[in-house]
């Protein structure tokens, strides 16, 4: 039993039809043509656009309709484009914290592959969101969640 | 733990208590609400939600005369099986841009 046996994450990659440089250029200045902002914003008003600002340690951040900002973290390692690694400074009820110790992190590397980009997202860090001693029966248990949602997710 | 896990497969695995799940996560609402977006009636919907509580993914409280439903706050495996199949679906709403805007 370690500690990296707590660490929980979501895993997920697609292939895409582009160069890194354009996957990149779209994952990050292109962020609002493929977020779907409608439904998965944190600010009160209706989200216009949300922002990944071009260096690390810059914000990510929204901005609404009345033009008003939220925060949703930020840039921690901009290496264009082969790498992009975002805090997430998100609550289980989905608002901003800004204490660094309790924010996700979303790593996104981008691979030439087949002409094309691989690109594979990890999402890391949910284990604050509960009790440790849950965590680790659910992850240690054999058959557990992590086996059954591996299953559903090859399902879908 | 036995139970929380032996029900999350086939939890997850219906798409209607997916669709209740996906719902609940933009936020609380009681069975009427989450039966009106839905093609099920609402005992139907109130079975499902039973599942999903009875897997740790979902928890209710009272709301005055009302009872709410929310995404198990507490449940890390809540919150994770929720960025799993959000990520699926953005990564393939970003796959659609990567690809548009390259033709």
């Amino acid at each position: 039993m370690t500690d990296t046996d707590t660490a929980i994450a979501v895993r997920r990659s697609v292939t895409v039809n582009a160069a890194p440089e354009r996957a990149f250029e779209v994952f990050t200045a292109g962020f609002s043509t493929w977020w779907p902002l409608e439904t998965h914003h944190i600010g009160k008003a209706d989200a216009a656009e949300a922002i990944i600002e071009p260096r690390a340690g810059g914000r990510w951040f929204e901005r609404g309709v009345d033009g008003s900002e939220c925060d949703w973290g930020f840039v921690t390692a901009w290496e264009p484009p082969h790498r992009l690694l975002l805090a997430w400074h998100l609550t289980p009820e989905y608002e901003f914290d800004p204490d660094p110790a309790q924010a996700t992190e979303v790593e996104i590397r981008f691979t030439p592959k087949d002409g094309g980009t691989l690109v594979e997202l990890e999402h890391r860090g949910f284990e604050k969101y509960g009790d440790p001693e849950k965590i680790r029966e659910s992850v240690t248990q054999k058959g557990g969640w992590s086996d059954l949602l591996e299953m559903y997710s090859k399902a879908v | 733990m036995a139970t929380y896990g032996s029900n999350g497969l086939s939890a997850l695995g219906d798409p209607t208590r997916r669709a209740i799940f996906e719902r609940l996560g933009r936020g609380p609402l009681p069975v009427g609400e989450l039966a009106r977006d839905l093609p099920v009636s609402r005992p139907a919907v109130s079975q499902h939600l039973k599942v999903l509580k009875d897997a740790g993914l979902v928890v209710d409280r009272a709301d005055g005369t009302r009872r709410l439903y929310q995404l198990n706050p507490a449940g890390i495996e809540a919150m994770r099986a929720y960025f799993d199949t959000f990520w699926n679906h953005a990564l393939a709403a970003f796959k659609d841009a990567v690809e548009k805007e390259d033709s």
